[in-house]
């Protein structure tokens, strides 16, 4: 990883970024940022008596008013259980719920609603596949292709099909700037690869892979691809024609939407080659006492009652971001990113993590560790600034492992951040550096 | 309590002094209790060695990565066990696990340094960091007890 570790006094130099970033004008934004905070009502809040500052939107984002009052409208108003009922109530909770359907489907670009299933977030989107798919579909030595830079949610589910059907989990490298090693891609791709399964956005790195071109190297062997857009679909436009993906999966509270739903997009004829994940209500056609028969896609895959209201909630999100516009996100994330480094990159003692910012490679996403501190002191004092950032693993312990270290502090951005906020964050950094610098007794050794 | 008030509460010097220069890390390679522990949530690992006479507790070394507070309450606790017998150790650590719950701690008690971490009680998140290193150390003593039980039956 770079270091932009300097000396005590010394000025920390040699980064091209720095003169490229400071030609960039850091105050103007391609938002208007500060209606759209205005939306989000926890954006008023204080934390310690100070104006909050939220960078934790790769854990979870805000929510804005309209997302709340759909909660609040429909339990107010039409709640009812979806697909069953013949009463009016019933009939209007079922037409939102799979209006919500379709306009994910159109977010992503999907050809139909048929090929999005809801499920509780994007971890159970991938068990899901994993199960549904990998337990008929996997022999003993086929192989699963996956990355260093993968959130456990991505390993684990992977882990277990492996072990229960004998394939082989094999690994995509990365360098020290932490972008994939897609030289390596030819040769780890074999005909025994049935299925790739890659993160677009690391969530630690901020990297934003060339899912494209992972698809047409994985297509031309006849390997699947499943592609975990929960850092990336909240971001980036998506387009899942386009990157010819066979399998895609993001969650609803990471994109303005409450938790738990997540959504597991993947071509309707694989959907329908596939055996049921859970059994119960909804995902039947008919059941005798001993035997069953399935629901059409994509209902085949929602047993049970569904989380009806937060999915009915998650389309006021998609409605808001595009109205928004997801260019005009990513243009702005890109601006707060670029300056976020440059800011950070001034820091004495600070590691920035991840691939320089030829800015089209990496989202809004910026992990960092600051010498001789643990991330977790850091996360406390800064909280103490009303600075919220995430410290820890990140749920990548294999990637931590890989960075060299037990733990990071992340900042990440979303719409409504602001270059107020980035400077908020360095002052709280500089607090933290200071306050674990005072001089301590420095008597012998305790 | 202000928040800065708070944290200097949180980070005070003693506990700052044992992050930075603690005399109790290393290792102690005739240890009979070589014990080590992870904490999933933050990724924090430390691997404590008790070097033992029969029930006392000689020498307490340890390593490991995690922040200032469990770092701190792990060189406060190998300070402060090294020379107690298994049962006050144990007390020790009771104590320190009550106090972390709210609870006063029992004035007979000799906490030492340790008595510094009341702090930590303010911030909920921190309290599984300084209670990895008792959490390590109970687990060696206990296994330490069973074993010398077993080799004795």
């Amino acid at each position: 990883m770079r270091s932009y570790r300097g000396n005590l006094g010394e000025r920390v130099e040699p980064t091209t970024r720095k003169r490229t970033a400071t030609q960039t004008t850091p105050h103007m934004s391609t938002l208007d940022v500060v209606r759209i905070r205005k939306d989000f009502p926890i954006l008023n809040r204080t934390v310690h008596d100070k104006p909050l500052v939220y960078l934790d939107n790769a854990a979870t984002t805000q929510k804005p008013r309209q997302v709340i009052d759909a909660l609040v409208n429909y339990y107010s108003r039409y709640n009812a259980n979806v697909h069953r009922g013949i009463h009016t109530l019933a009939e209007e909770a079922t037409a939102a719920y799979e209006a919500v359907r379709e306009h994910t489907a159109r977010f992503i670009h999907a050809g139909s609603a048929r090929s999005i299933v809801f499920t509780r977030n994007a971890t159970e989107a991938i068990n899901l596949f994993a199960n549904a798919w990998g337990r008929t579909n996997l022999k003993p030595g086929d192989q699963i292709l996956l990355s260093e830079m993968e959130h456990h949610s991505n390993l684990v589910p992977w882990q277990l099909l492996a072990k229960a059907t004998g394939a082989v989990l094999v690994f995509l490298k990365i360098t020290d700037d932490g972008r994939l090693r897609l030289e390596a891609l030819p040769t780890l791709l074999i005909p025994r690869t049935k299925l790739v399964a890659i993160t677009q956005m690391s969530n630690v790195l901020g990297t934003i892979n060339p899912i494209a071109q992972i698809v047409q190297h994985a297509h031309a062997t006849g390997a699947l691809v499943l592609v975990d857009a929960a850092q990336s679909a909240p971001h980036i436009p998506i387009d899942v024609q386009q990157l010819g993906c066979d399998i895609l999966v993001f969650s609803a509270h990471k994109m303005l939407g409450p938790t738990g739903v997540g959504a597991l997009y993947a071509r309707e004829t694989l959907l329908e080659s596939m055996e049921p994940f859970l059994g119960g209500g909804e995902m039947i056609s008919d059941v005798q006492l001993t035997s069953a028969t399935w629901n059409e896609i994509p209902w085949k895959f929602e047993a049970g009652t569904p989380n009806i209201a937060d999915v009915i909630a998650f389309g006021e999100a998609l409605t808001y971001l595009e109205r928004i516009g997801m260019d005009a996100i990513r243009a702005h994330e890109q601006e707060l990113t670029a300056y976020a480094l440059t800011r950070l990159g001034e820091i004495e003692g600070i590691t920035l993590y991840g691939p320089d910012p030829s800015m089209s490679e990496r989202g809004g996403i910026v992990a960092f560790n600051l010498n001789g501190l643990h991330p977790h002191d850091v996360g406390t004092v800064l909280d103490a600034d009303g600075v919220a950032i995430r410290a820890g693993h990140h749920c990548a312990k294999p990637l931590m492992r890989r960075l060299g270290v037990v733990a990071t502090a992340r900042a990440s951005f979303y719409l409504y951040n602001t270059t107020d906020e980035v400077d908020r964050l360095v002052e709280a950094i500089r607090a933290a550096q200071a306050f674990f610098s005072k001089p301590t007794r420095a008597k012998a050794a305790v | 309590m202000t928040m800065v008030e708070q944290l200097d509460e949180l980070y005070r010097e003693v506990i700052l002094d044992h992050f930075k220069n603690s005399s109790h890390s290393g290792a102690i390679d005739e240890a009979q209790i070589k014990v080590d522990g992870a904490n999933p949530l933050c990724g924090d690992e430390m691997t404590f060695h008790l070097l033992m006479h029969g029930e006392q507790i000689q020498q307490v070394r340890f390593h490991g990565k995690g922040c200032a507070i469990s770092q701190a309450a792990t060189s406060m606790l190998a300070a402060q066990l090294e020379g107690k017998t298994i049962e006050q150790a144990t007390q020790i650590i009771e104590t320190m696990k009550a106090l972390m719950q709210g609870q006063e701690p029992d004035p007979s008690v000799d906490l030492g340094d340790l008595e510094a971490l009341a702090g930590v009680r303010k911030f909920p998140v921190r309290v599984k960091c300084a209670a990895l290193s008792w959490n390590v150390v109970e687990q060696g003593l206990k296994d330490y007890q069973t074993q010398k039980l077993e080799a004795g039956s």
